[in-house]
C-alpha cells in the first residue's frame, strides 16, 4: 500500500463534527484469549473501540493491557477469539498488517532510528523496491503537523529531539497512513506536565477528526482526564467498565472509587498508602531531615561530558542532609543519569568534586564510593542493575565479587553464596524456585527486590546515601508501594537519598525538597508543599533557567 | 532432548552427509571412515600421533575459553601462534647451548605467552579504550602476524646451513621428554593441567566470574564496578599468551624448527570445537580428541585413499551447521512446550 499518496480519509481536516454519535465500532475484539506458560494474559476480552472517542484500557502492570494491544498491532497472535475491523473478521499475522488496517500503534518505548532524520524515520517501512518519495513524504508531514498542532523540523535527526518530541514524532508515524484507530501505550510515562498538555491536545483533536483512540495506562487520573470511555482489566480479564455518558457524569473521586473496586480483588484492596501511589495524588509526607546534621552529601559544581541524545552536567551542586529525600525532576534524558551515575563513581566527572560525609571521594571507583557509603538501585534493572544470564545469587552479590566472606582470596565459598543468597531471598520475599535461577526469569517486581536486597541488605560498611534511579518505574503496585516504603525506611534511619524520577507525583509524596534538571543544569530547588508541583512542572519546561 | 544427544546428534548427520559427498566423490564412505578410525585411534602409532596433536589444540581452546567466555572475541589465534613459534624456535637451539635443556623449554614457553600476548595488546587496547570490535582488528593483526614471521625466518632467523627459509632446528635429545618410551611429549600433560586450571578458574575463581560477568552484560559489569577496560586486557593476553604457549610446545616437542611460510591456521580450526563444547574446558577435551583423531586419520587417509586431507574440514563444518540446526529444532520444541 503506497504510503505516501493521496490524502488520508480517516484524519480529516478540523472541524469536523465533534459529537460522536456512535455508529458500529471501528474496532472490535471478541472473547480474545492469548495464553503463555503460566498463565492466561488474556482471556475472552470483548471490547468495541468508537470512532472519535478516547478508549482507556486501565489495569495494572500484569493484568493484560499490553498483550490485548500487542495482538492489535500484530506483535502477538490471538489463541482464540476473533479481531473485527469495521464489522469484519480479520487476522493480523505481522505488524505491517495491522498498519494495513488502519491501526497504529505508539509503543511505550520509542522505536526510532536516532541517527536518522524525523522524516526519514517517518519514511522507513516503505516498500524496498521504490525510491523514497521525499517530496510527498514533505507533504504528508506538513499536512499532519498541521492536523495535530504540532511543530517539528522534520530534518532534525531524531536523537536530538526531547521525548516528548520524539513521541510526537511516533504518534506521526503511527498516524501516516490511512489511520483510523491509534493505541498509545503508556503515553505520559516520560513526558513534562507541559508534555502531557501537549499530548492531552493532540489526542483531542484526533478524536474531533474521527479517530479511535486506544489509551493504556496504570494512571486513574490520566483516565479520568483524558478518557470518554474507561474499561479496567485484571489478570487478563475484563472485569469492568464505565460508559461514555456515565464517565461524563462522574466526579474524578466518584470515578476512581469505582475503578479501584474494579481492579483489584476485594481481599486485596489497596492500602492508603497504594491508593496514594495508584491516584498520583496522595501526598502524605512525613518529613525524617535532620537540619542541624552535617550534610552527608556534597555535591559540588559538577560537569560532564555531553552524550548523544543526552545533556551533559553542568556545573550541578547541592547539599543532601542526613533523613532527607531529595527529589530530581525533569524529563528523562536532561542528565539525571549521569547525575546518578557520578555519585556512584560509575562515570567521572570533567570538574567538580563530590564529598561523603565530608570526605572528597571524587577520584574513587564504585568500589570505593561504596565503601564510602553510597548505594545507588539502577533503573536500567535488567541492562545494567543485574545479568540476566547469571544466577539470582550471584546477581545478589554482584557488587561484592571477590569479597570476603565468599570469596577467599579469590576462590568461591559456594556453599556460603547460596546460603547469603537464601536468607537474602527469605527476607525480602524474592518468588524465585531456588537461588540457583537464572535472573531472567523472574518478574520484574522480584528484579526490583532482587537490586533493593543488594544495596539495602544488611551490607558492608555504613550506608550515608542511597540513589534511587525511578524505582517505581514499570512495577505493579504492590512493588511500587514497595519502594516507597523501603525509601522512607531508609530516610527514617538517618539516610540522605538522591530519588531521581519522571514521575512528578512520586516526587511530591517522598520528597523534602524537588531538583529540576534541564539540559544538564539544575536549574532550582524547590521545598516540597502546595504549589511545588506547578513551580516543578515551570522549571521542568527551562522556562525560569537562566 | 539431553545435552549428550544434543552433541552426538550432529556428529553423526555430519558423517552421515560426509558419506553421501564420499560417494558422490566415488570413494567408499565404510573404508575412509574404518581407515581414519584404525589410522587415527586404533594403532598404536595413530593414537601417539592424535594425543600428541591434542596438546597445542587443548592449549588454543583454553585460551579461547577464557577469551570468548569474557566475550572478547579473539580470532587472532594465527598470528600469535606463529610468532610465538617463530620466536620459540629462534631462541631454543641458541639457549640450549648455554644453559640446561629443562631450563631452555622453560624460557622459551614462558617468552613464547608474552610474544603472542604482546601481538594481543593493540586490538585489546583498541576495543577497552575505543570499543572497536576485536573481532576485525585481532583478524587484521592475525595477518599481520603471519607476515611478520614469515619476515622474521626469511631475514634474521634463517638457518645458514639450509636453501629453503627455516631457522635452526632444535636437536631432538633437547626437545620436550617423552613420556615412558612412547612418541607423546608431555605437552599433552601440560595442556591437560592448563585446560582443567582454566576450568576451574572461570567456574571457582572470582576472577572467572568477573570475566563472566564483562562477558555477560559490560553494562552490568561497569555498574558493578567492574574495570572493564583492565579486564578485557588482561582477558586478551591470557587467551593469546596460551596460544603462544600451544605454539611453543608443539614447536619444542614436534617440529623444532619453523619453516617459512609454514603455518598451520590451528586457531580457526580450534574454535568451532569450543562452540561445540559450550565453552566448557572439560567438554572440550572430548572433542579435541574426536577432532585430533579426524586430523590425523585423514592425513594417512588422503595419502592412501586419495580423499583430500580438507574433507576432515568439510566434516567439522557439517558438524557446525548440523549444530545450529540441531539447536534451533530444540529451541524451537522448547518454546512449543512452553519450558
Amino acid at each position: 500500500m503506497g504510503h505516501t499518496d493521496g490524502p488520508p480519509q480517516s484524519v480529516r481536516p478540523a472541524g469536523a463534527d465533534s459529537a460522536p454519535v456512535l455508529p458500529s465500532p471501528v474496532l472490535s475484539v471478541r472473547t480474545l484469549t492469548k495464553r503463555f506458560p503460566g498463565v492466561v494474559a488474556n482471556d475472552g476480552i470483548s471490547l468495541d473501540f468508537h470512532a472519535g472517542e478516547t478508549h482507556v484500557l486501565l489495569g495494572e502492570n500484569g493484568a493484560g493491557k499490553s498483550t490485548l494491544i500487542g495482538m492489535l498491532a500484530g506483535m502477538l497472535r490471538p489463541d482464540a477469539g476473533e479481531i473485527l475491523v469495521q464489522g469484519s473478521p480479520v487476522r493480523i499475522l505481522t505488524p505491517r498488517q495491522s498498519l494495513d488496517l488502519g491501526i497504529g500503534t505508539v509503543f511505550q518505548h520509542m522505536l526510532l532510528v536516532p541517527s536518522l532524520s524525523v522524516i526519514e524515520n517517518l519514511m522507513l517501512g516503505g516498500p524496498w523496491w521504490q525510491r523514497l518519495a521525499r517530496g510527498a513524504a514533505y507533504r504528508r508531514f506538513a499536512e499532519l503537523s498541521e492536523c495535530l498542532g504540532i511543530s517539528l523540523d522534520p530534518d532534525l535527526p531524531v536523537g536530538h529531539l526531547s521525548l516528548g518530541q520524539q513521541q510526537q514524532v511516533e504518534i506521526l508515524r503511527a498516524l501516516w497512513r490511512d489511520t483510523r484507530v491509534l493505541i498509545l501505550d503508556e503515553p505520559t510515562s516520560m513526558l513534562t506536565p507541559q508534555g502531557v498538555r501537549d499530548l492531552s491536545a493532540v489526542l483531542c483533536r484526533l478524536c474531533s477528526q474521527g479517530v479511535a483512540i486506544v489509551l493504556v495506562t496504570h494512571k486513574l487520573a490520566e483516565a479520568y482526564d483524558l478518557g470518554d470511555r474507561v474499561s479496567v482489566l485484571r489478570q487478563g480479564r475484563l472485569v469492568g467498565g464505565i460508559a461514555a455518558d456515565e464517565h461524563r457524569g462522574m466526579t474524578e473521586a466518584q470515578m476512581t472509587d469505582q475503578v479501584i473496586a474494579m481492579m483489584f480483588d476485594p481481599a486485596h484492596a489497596p492500602m492508603a498508602d497504594e491508593r496514594a501511589i495508584l491516584l498520583g495524588r496522595g501526598n502524605v509526607h512525613a518529613p525524617s531531615v535532620r537540619r542541624g546534621a552535617a550534610p552527608c552529601l556534597e555535591v559540588r559544581n559538577i560537569s560532564t561530558m555531553p552524550r548523544t541524545a543526552a545533556h551533559g552536567l553542568q556545573g550541578v551542586s547541592f547539599d543532601l542532609r542526613p533523613g532527607e529525600v531529595l527529589g530530581i525532576a525533569g524529563v528523562d534524558g536532561n542528565g539525571q543519569k549521569q547525575l546518578a551515575e557520578v555519585i556512584a563513581g560509575q562515570r567521572a566527572p570533567s570538574s567538580g568534586t563530590v564529598l561523603v560525609g565530608g570526605k572528597d571521594v571524587t577520584q574513587g571507583d564504585v568500589a570505593a564510593r561504596r565503601n564510602a557509603g553510597i548505594r545507588y538501585v539502577t533503573d536500567d534493572r535488567l541492562g545494567e542493575g543485574t545479568v540476566g544470564s547469571l544466577s539470582v545469587a550471584i546477581n545478589l552479590l554482584l557488587k561484592n565479587v571477590g569479597a570476603e566472606p565468599f570469596w577467599h582470596r579469590g576462590i568461591a565459598d559456594w556453599a556460603r553464596i547460596r546460603q547469603a543468597a537464601r536468607d537474602d531471598i527469605q527476607r525480602h520475599d524474592i518468588r524465585t524456585r531456588s537461588e540457583q535461577t537464572l535472573l531472567a526469569k523472574l518478574s520484574g517486581g522480584n528484579i526490583q527486590k532482587v537490586l533493593l536486597a543488594r544495596e539495602l541488605g544488611k551490607a558492608e560498611g555504613d550506608v550515608k546515601v542511597i540513589v534511587f534511579s525511578k524505582p517505581t518505574h514499570g512495577l505493579d503496585l504492590h512493588n511500587a508501594q514497595l519502594a516507597h516504603r523501603r525509601i522512607r525506611e531508609s530516610a527514617a534511619a538517618g539516610r540522605g537519598i538522591v530519588l531521581l524520577s519522571t514521575d512528578l507525583d512520586e516526587l511530591l509524596t517522598l520528597s523534602d525538597r524537588i531538583g529540576v534538571l534541564f539540559q544538564g543544569r539544575l536549574v532550582g530547588i524547590v521545598d516540597n508543599g502546595p504549589g511545588a508541583g506547578a513551580a516543578i512542572g515551570r522549571l521542568m519546561t527551562g522556562a525560569v533557567a537562566a | 532432548m539431553n545435552t549428550t544427544w544434543r552433541v552426538l546428534l550432529p556428529i553423526l548427520l555430519a558423517l552421515l552427509a560426509g558419506a553421501v559427498v564420499l560417494i558422490f566423490l566415488g570413494k567408499d564412505p565404510l573404508a575412509y571412515y574404518g581407515y581414519v578410525m584404525e589410522r587415527g585411534i586404533f594403532s598404536w602409532g595413530g593414537l601417539q600421533e592424535t594425543i600428541t596433536r591434542m596438546a597445542p589444540l587443548l592449549l588454543i581452546a583454553a585460551g579461547l575459553i577464557v577469551a570468548f567466555r569474557a566475550g572478547v572475541w579473539n580470532l587472532g589465534g594465527d598470528g600469535q601462534y606463529l610468532l610465538a613459534a617463530v620466536v620459540t624456535a629462534a631462541l631454543a637451539p641458541a639457549l640450549v647451548e648455554v644453559m640446561p635443556r629443562a631450563l631452555t623449554l622453560v624460557i622459551c614457553m614462558v617468552i613464547a605467552f608474552v610474544v603472542a600476548a604482546i601481538w594481543s595488546l593493540l586490538p585489546a587496547f583498541l576495543r577497552a579504550r575505543y570499543g572497536i570490535n576485536e573481532i576485525v582488528t585481532s583478524l587484521m593483526m592475525s595477518f599481520l602476524g603471519i607476515s611478520l614471521a614469515n619476515v622474521l625466518v626469511k631475514l634474521f632467523f634463517w638457518d645458514p646451513t639450509t636453501t629453503v627459509p627455516q631457522t635452526r632446528t632444535l636437536a631432538i635429545a633437547d626437545r620436550l621428554p617423552r613420556i615412558f618410551g612412547s612418541n607423546i611429549h608431555i605437552g599433552i600433560l601440560l595442556a591437560l593441567v592448563v585446560i582443567i586450571l582454566v576450568h576451574l578458574l572461570m567456574t571457582r575463581t572470582a576472577f572467572g566470574l568477573k570475566l563472566q560477568i564483562v562477558g555477560a552484560s559490560p553494562k552490568a559489569a561497569r555498574h558493578a564496578g567492574l574495570k572493564v577496560g583492565a579486564l578485557t586486557v588482561v582477558t586478551f593476553a591470557l587467551s593469546a599468551g596460551l596460544i603462544g604457549l600451544a605454539a611453543a610446545v608443539e614447536i619444542l616437542g614436534v617440529w623444532g624448527n619453523v619453516r617459512a611460510d609454514w603455518n598451520p591456521a590451528y586457531g580457526m580450526l580450534v574454535v568451532p570445537l569450543v562452540f561445540l563444547a559450550r565453552l566448557n574446558g572439560l567438554a572440550v577435551i572430548g572433542f579435541t580428541f574426536f577432532f585430533s583423531s579426524l586430523m590425523i586419520g585423514g592425513e594417512s587417509a588422503a595419502r592412501r585413499i586419495g580423499v583430500p586431507q580438507d574433507f576432515v574440514l568439510l566434516l567439522m563444518g557439517l558438524v557446525l551447521a548440523f549444530l545450529a540446526l540441531v539447536e534451533y529444532l530444540d529451541h524451537r520444541r522448547r518454546q512449543r512446550l512452553g519450558a
